[in-house]
């Protein structure tokens, strides 16, 4: 899967809880959860959660506390589908 | 952890402690209830000359069984810091029936997912009658006090 697609799936997951529409339109690689989207540190546990959902992965606390932004998700999500 | 264990852990007083006990609790769900005196300050106001319980209240007692009674359970022997608390992160209900002063409510409540300090549960308040009085979608999360 590339990035781009990702990106797109991200954008999906993210989009309930993004209050930022400008920065959900822009959304890419550099974009951060909480201070580009503003999304809530309580979305950011749905977020994990609906992320886990669309991959069919399983998120560890330490991972959870990484996937801040764009970039990590990307990271942790391809290291999951790695593994698997 | 036993009911009684889990009603002294509770971080509520009256008058703002809404949870008389709790009828049966397990890792999935909780079952609690409340009776809303008629002697309580909320009803010298909430309405004039018409008193019905607030919807604020309602779902007070959704959120101190379904989310506190029901975190402190899944928490077991896992000990909160001091610094840390309870706080609810959001609430989706609807409400469909008035409580009047000195009705009893019965709180039904399910786990939808208990995942990085964060409890999602689906919540039904009934009246005596068995008719559902407001129902709905509530989450809490354990955060650190914001003023400490």
């Amino acid at each position: 899967m590339d990035k781009e697609t990702l990106i797109t799936q991200l954008k999906e997951i993210v989009k309930p809880y993004a209050k930022n529409e400008e920065a959900l339109l822009n959304i890419n690689e550099n974009t951060d959860f909480v201070n580009d989207l503003k999304i809530n540190s309580a979305n950011l546990v749905d977020v994990v959660l609906d992320v886990e959902e669309q991959f069919n992965i399983v998120i560890d606390n330490e991972s959870m506390e990484r996937m801040l932004n764009v970039k990590s998700a990307i990271e942790i999500i391809e290291a999951k589908l790695g593994a698997q | 952890m036993t009911i009684q264990e889990i009603l002294q852990k509770l971080p509520f007083a009256p008058p703002f402690l809404f949870v008389d006990g709790l009828d049966h609790i397990d890792s999935e769900k909780v079952q609690g209830h409340f009776i809303f005196r008629e002697d309580m300050d909320c009803y010298k106001g909430h309405f004039k000359g018409y008193p019905v319980t607030p919807g604020v209240l309602l779902t007070e007692v959704m959120a101190q069984t379904g989310l506190v009674c029901l975190g402190i359970y899944l928490l077991g022997d896992e000990v909160l810091a001091e610094s840390m608390t309870f706080g609810l992160t959001s609430t989706e209900i609807e409400f469909l029936r008035p409580v009047f002063p000195g009705e009893k409510v019965t709180v039904y409540a399910e786990k939808v997912y208990f995942r990085f300090g964060k409890l999602k549960c689906r919540v039904t308040l009934k009246n005596e009658a068995q008719q559902d009085v407001c129902t709905g979608t509530i989450a809490g999360m354990i955060i650190s006090k914001p003023h400490e």
